[in-house]
């Protein structure tokens, strides 16, 4: 990072909507700004140009659902000086992981009325599964802020501050009014990661997850007071189940809704 | 002509398009003897992982299908499943639906313009090359386009995956202030709008004329979104609810993908199927722009697609700025939808088309079964065939020449590959 040549960026997508690669096109005040610091060399959503590496960063967004990506992820790792896996898919396996806890199979023949060939493994799984990752940014979809810290803490050869607290912290830090306590809505930000802002509850919604579990999540804690607020097995079992369902600290907390309850 | 009697071109991974697509064509003496469209984005199964989910769930997981259009699914997720419980929201709550959508709309159209397409048209490889060249049309094209992110981050929380938005209405309702601040920032949008679409026709398109079968939703008196009934260009007209029996998903030999047709036909929505069947209705800026750009009548040269975007985008502005206009706040950010089990219908025009849903619910309020056709599963056909149309045109191209003319084909429908794979067959060659 000391040296005075310009950067080179690629942008990376494996299984996953493209919303997170679309942020870095969504940074519309510092995007010409960033293209006049860095060299965008691999960004096909953006690009036609397409060069090849090494790279000093690689953006990876999506996560390992075929044989031939995961094939192509230890290439983009050996390509590259720097991995920042964007969003639920890359840390966590993302929407479509929920097929690990079902049976593929059967999914396939749901979607396509024809048997036939869809090359799919029977998991999601995060890059980290296959690669060494150097940084991780949360988000389903990442937050636009925390991209621009990043790449700009490169800029600066500099490491990238990212809070690893709670929604719940970032929600007081804010000053709202806490959703759960008075109006009794059902609220994962006490174990969901920090990084949006405190999004949903600053709209009087309850946190659903979509950050992934915070290090060390109190889910056993959580999910009594969620069932104060009405919520029974099935609903605890779904609002864990979802865009991060297979990261460690939610899918455990699905074992923990079993208990019964007081 | 073609200089050599055999010629094969591949594009092993499009750029400029949401999601991941290749492209073959297979050239025999001097004839296109194949094209194809291929689809190896992996599927990731939402109409399976959907099933026993909740309700009220869809508008957060189908928006997920895609980050380009997540209003899109969010819209035709709650209307369907409004329908079958038998909820309408109120007035209020569908005018801040229809300003939300049309954040899409400009978000949507803006990016594919000028990152995604404009770069076709003056021989660059992306819009950061196009700043290098002329800054003021792209920084203008960023504002525009951040004009669209303000309407979906005001009403939605966020430009992707917006969280705002529930069955019956919305978590919460905007602030009146910055309701009036947004009002500012679209006026300003309306001449960005405008010069946009100047800009564009001024563009050189190839000469193309095409034939398929047009669909859009259609009601009179505006330029359908978000209500309507489906109507072709061939004069066809049914409700939602009979979406399926018309549009039907096919696989086809040697084809990589099912396929959509429209009653047999291949067919293809749009903005160039919106534009033919509901012009009369455009807003006053957005039909004197269509006029200044010289498009009269339908368009039926895919290339012009982005002058038609661009008119969208000034009508999508326009549009938003009437909803502020005539906004009366609901008594309730949103009303209660209790399920029921009953079967519910939605479409509603996301950026590229026609995106229809339809949920099967149960009495315990749960999902048995989804479908979703997304317009590009639709638009697939219709692409190959205006592939075939622009080889078989160009053969006296040489292969890269006419490779980019390819890819500039397909970019003509701003595919989102993305959204259609999860309902397309994969299949995968192997040695």
């Amino acid at each position: 990072m000391a040296e005075r040549s310009t950067p080179t960026l690629a942008v990376w997508k494996f299984t996953s909507c493209d919303g997170c690669q679309l942020t870095l096109l969504d940074c519309e005040e510092d995007l010409l700004a960033l293209t006049g610091q860095v060299e965008i060399r691999h960004f096909l959503e953006a690009s036609s140009r397409a060069d090849p590496g090494p790279y000093d960063v690689s953006l990876v967004e999506g996560s390992i659902t075929t044989a031939e990506q995961e094939r192509l992820i230890r290439q983009v790792r050996e390509w590259s000086r720097v991995l920042v896996t964007i969003g639920a898919c890359a840390t966590a396996g993302g929407v479509q992981a929920l097929r690990n806890f079902a049976d593929v199979e059967e999914f396939r023949s749901v979607v396509y009325a024809t048997p036939s060939y869809v090359d799919t493994l029977a998991t999601s799984t995060p890059i980290a599964a296959h690669v060494r990752v150097d940084y991780e940014l949360r988000g389903c979809p990442i937050d636009r802020r925390q991209l621009v810290a990043v790449l700009s803490a490169f800029l600066a050869g500099r490491e990238p501050d990212l809070p690893d607290d709670s929604v719940c912290t970032e929600c007081k830090r804010r000053g709202n009014t806490c959703v759960m306590v008075a109006d009794g809505t059902p609220c994962l930000g006490p174990v969901t990661h920090a990084g949006c802002g405190a999004l949903c509850p600053t709209y009087r919604r309850g946190c659903y997850g979509c950050f992934g579990p915070v290090r060390a999540p109190n889910t056993r804690s959580l999910i009594r007071q969620l069932r104060v607020c009405g919520m029974g097995d099935a609903e605890l079992d779904r609002v864990f189940h979802t865009f991060n369902a297979a990261a460690p600290g939610f899918a455990s907390a699905r074992g923990e809704t079993d208990e019964p309850s007081q | 002509m073609s200089h050599r009697s055999s010629r094969h071109l591949r594009v092993g991974a499009l750029s400029r398009v949401e999601g991941e697509g290749a492209l073959r064509v297979r050239v025999r003496d001097g004839r296109v003897e194949e094209v194809q469209l291929r689809i190896y984005e992996p599927p990731r199964f939402f109409e399976a992982f959907l099933r026993g989910r909740a309700h009220t769930e869809p508008p957060d997981i189908t928006a997920r299908v895609c980050g380009i259009c997540p209003v899109a699914y969010q819209m035709s997720a709650c209307q369907a499943i409004e329908r079958a419980c038998g909820v309408r929201v109120a007035a209020g709550v569908a005018d801040l639906r229809r300003l939300l959508y049309c954040g899409e709309w400009i978000e949507s159209h803006t990016l594919h313009i000028h990152l995604l397409h404009a770069p076709d048209f003056l021989g660059v490889p992306d819009a950061i090359t196009l700043a290098r060249r002329d800054r003021a049309v792209v920084e203008r094209g960023l504002a525009l386009k951040r004009a669209g992110n303000a309407v979906m981050e005001l009403l939605g929380g966020r430009a992707i995956h917006p969280i705002n938005v529930r069955l019956g209405g919305f978590y919460r309702l905007p602030d009146p202030a910055d309701l009036r601040r947004l009002r500012e920032q679209l006026r300003q949008a309306l001449d960005d709008a405008v010069a946009t679409a100047a800009w564009v026709a001024t563009f050189d398109f190839p000469d193309v004329e095409t034939d398929h079968e047009l669909l859009a939703l259609h009601e009179p008196g505006e330029y359908a979104v978000d209500r309507g009934v489906l109507r072709t260009s061939g004069g066809l007209e049914f409700p939602v609810e009979e979406f399926l029996d018309h549009v039907v998903e096919r696989q086809v030999a040697h084809s990589t993908a099912l396929q959509s047709t429209l009653d047999g036909r291949r067919h293809l929505t749009g903005p160039l199927a919106r534009y033919a069947l509901n012009a009369q209705w455009l807003r006053p800026a957005a039909a004197e722009a269509a006029r200044a750009a010289g498009l009269d009548g339908p368009c039926r040269n895919p290339f012009r697609s982005i002058v038609v975007r661009a008119v969208e985008v000034v009508h999508a502005v326009e549009e938003a700025l009437h909803v502020l206009d005539h906004y009366q706040p609901p008594a309730a950010p949103h009303v209660p939808v209790p399920a029921r089990a009953a079967v519910g219908h939605g479409a509603t025009e996301a950026p590229r088309g026609v995106l229809y849903h339809r949920y099967v619910l149960n009495d315990a309020g749960l999902l048995d079964s989804v479908d979703m056709v997304p317009p590009t599963a639709q638009n697939q056909l219709a692409i190959e065939d205006d592939l075939r149309r622009v080889v078989q045109d160009n053969l006296d191209l040489d292969d890269g020449e006419l490779t980019k003319l390819c890819e500039r084909a397909i970019r003509n429908h701003d595919p989102c590959i993305s959204c259609s794979a999860h309902f397309l067959d994969l299949t995968v060659e192997r040695a």
